[in-house]
């Protein structure tokens, strides 16, 4: 019998989608779906042990071996850029990050830009890249407020439909990159369980393409 | 005098066991200060990321550093090689900002390096040095080889700013296809270049197998071929991975060897044959290594060096020393 694979998934809305995609990829855990508050599930037929984790920290999970593998947004690793391999786009999940500033909003160059965020690396890196001098806010939430009660001239966040922001007279002003779930692997895992990872990576992407 | 350590901890237990494997095939202690001119990391930015290193003013007003690297100070002190090949090995801590935690922690490292007039037998004798390393640490290990040369040429027929070379560089590190893909249709990357690339994902494992499909699809590439660059031949690149390989043939050691080209390093300073070992239960690379001609050449070393790096603090789980007594005769 295989070892178990152990595979953190994100809890949430984006997680049930993405369990819905093992689940059709051949690697099922009936459990899961049972409403209790376990966080460990496991099917030893399939072998797989799943665990629902904040999604935030998915990538800590894999990076540090405590899971093979897991699912998590490009824009957190964009953020953390964690030493794992990045095997599939899930194709789910999708928005932009992207700058975000009032609408009709005209760049003083002479000063720094002030740029509210959660995603503070991505912004850095975004910025140092057009020379431009910023001043960074890190924010936990509710971004959109930076800009509103002038503590930000700008923001740099998710966008998905774009209704919030329109909602409250802000607009996209710069794409910064795609984002999706992405499926992601321990490097050393990937050495010592190659085939078992490549097994559901292959299954994973024919529900991928059946998806589209 | 015989000293019997039963009070050591197994990170303790293997320094000094690769220490007496290296010492045993010829290679000699090289021993290194704790503090470095500030200056050799200043000099060399690209190298080592100078902003995360720990710094004082001593007490004649010159800036110095814990040291964050042992090679740069191995190249800076072996000025004048010659005709030789010179085999020196080290057991240092180094002072660095973990990319995990984002504070500084001392990391042992213990390591070997061959500087001067480096061939392929010399780089064959190191990457077995790298095996027999693993084997020492754990029965399930395995080395990953890559020859950087390939990516290079790629890469460099690509004809693409620097960063979108780091982009490519990195989405093979990451075994990221579908990002490569994405990267080389926006930066107007060849079909023929996006193919060559893609194999360097999906190519791994084997040696023999990795070997036989490179040579099948791009050995036999010539002038020309590789659009837009002259004399681009991966033959000769091909040729050395086989050789390297080949080393191995009658050693019980060739059953950890893989060839993976996401084993990636800075290209401004590294080339060739570029190595990562892994062993199983640790979820980070315990070993790394490679060539690094180009360092050398930045430095105004008119020599070759190849080497590598155990990194001892990812040793401490391992239980293949449990129970071991280890008698150090000195």
């Amino acid at each position: 019998m295989a070892e178990m694979l152990n595979v953190a998934l994100p809890k949430g809305r984006l997680g049930d989608r993405v369990y819905d995609m093992f689940e059709e990829a051949g690697f099922e855990c009936p459990s899961i779906r049972e409403k209790n508050r376990k966080l460990v599930f496991e099917n030893e037929e399939t072998a797989v042990r799943y665990f629902w984790v904040k999604p935030s920290d998915v990538a800590i999970y894999v990076e540090r071996g405590a899971a093979d593998i897991g699912v998590v947004g490009k824009d957190i690793l964009m953020e953390s850029e964690p030493e794992v391999y990045e095997l599939l786009d899930l194709d789910t999940g999708k928005c932009r990050m992207a700058v975000a500033a009032p609408r009709g909003f005209r760049e003083d160059t002479q000063a720094p830009l002030r740029v509210a965020t959660k995603f503070i690396n991505v912004a850095r890196r975004f910025y140092a890249s057009t020379g431009r001098d910023i001043d960074v806010i890190h924010l936990n939430g509710s971004i959109e407020l930076a800009p509103i009660l002038g503590l930000s001239d700008v923001i740099v966040d998710l966008v998905e439909t774009g209704n919030t922001l329109r909602e409250n007279n802000l607009e996209v002003i710069q794409e910064i990159g795609e984002i999706s779930a992405r499926l992601i692997a321990n490097k050393s895992a990937f050495k010592f369980r190659s085939e078992q990872i490549e097994q559901i990576v292959k299954a994973m992407d024919i529900v991928v393409e059946n998806r589209k | 005098m015989i000293i019997e350590g039963a009070d050591l901890n197994n990170r303790e237990k293997a320094m000094f066991a690769l220490r007496a494997l290296y010492s045993s095939h010829g290679f000699s202690l090289y021993r290194m200060s704790k503090f470095e001119a500030y200056d050799l990391y200043a000099r060399n930015r690209d190298f080592m990321d100078s902003a995360s290193i720990i710094t004082f003013t001593d007490t004649d007003g010159m800036l110095m550093a814990l040291k964050p690297d042992v090679t740069l100070s191995i190249v800076k002190n072996n000025r004048h090689i010659g005709d030789d090949i010179r085999k020196l090995y080290y057991n240092e801590n180094i002072y660095r900002v973990s990319p995990k935690t984002h504070y500084f922690k001392e990391l042992m490292q213990v390591g070997l390096e061959c500087l001067g007039k480096v061939d392929d037998d010399c780089i064959c004798e190191v990457l077995m040095m790298a095996a027999e390393s693993l084997a020492l640490i754990s029965d399930r290990a395995v080395l990953d080889i890559s020859n950087l040369d390939v990516l290079a040429k790629i890469i460099g027929s690509c004809d693409v700013s620097g960063e979108v070379e780091e982009e490519i560089t990195s989405c093979i590190g990451e075994k990221n296809l579908h990002g490569l893909r994405k990267v080389c249709d926006e930066a107007g990357v060849s079909k023929g270049n996006t193919e060559l690339l893609e194999k360097l994902i999906t190519l791994y494992g084997d040696p023999d197998k990795v070997i036989a499909e490179l040579e099948a699809s791009i050995g036999e590439r010539a002038t020309g071929e590789v659009a837009g660059v002259p004399d681009c031949s991966f033959a000769d690149d091909i040729a050395r991975l086989r050789r390297i390989i080949d080393a191995f043939e009658d050693s019980p050691l060739k059953s950890m060897i893989s060839i993976d080209f996401s084993v990636v390093s800075d290209l401004d300073y590294y080339n060739g044959i570029i190595f990562k070992g892994f062993v199983e239960g640790v979820p980070d690379g315990v070993l790394s290594g490679g060539q690094y001609d180009r360092l050398m050449d930045s430095m105004n070393r008119n020599s070759r060096a190849v080497g590598f790096a155990v990194y001892m603090d990812y040793l401490g789980k391992l239980s293949r020393f449990d129970g071991e007594e280890v008698i150090i005769r000195g």
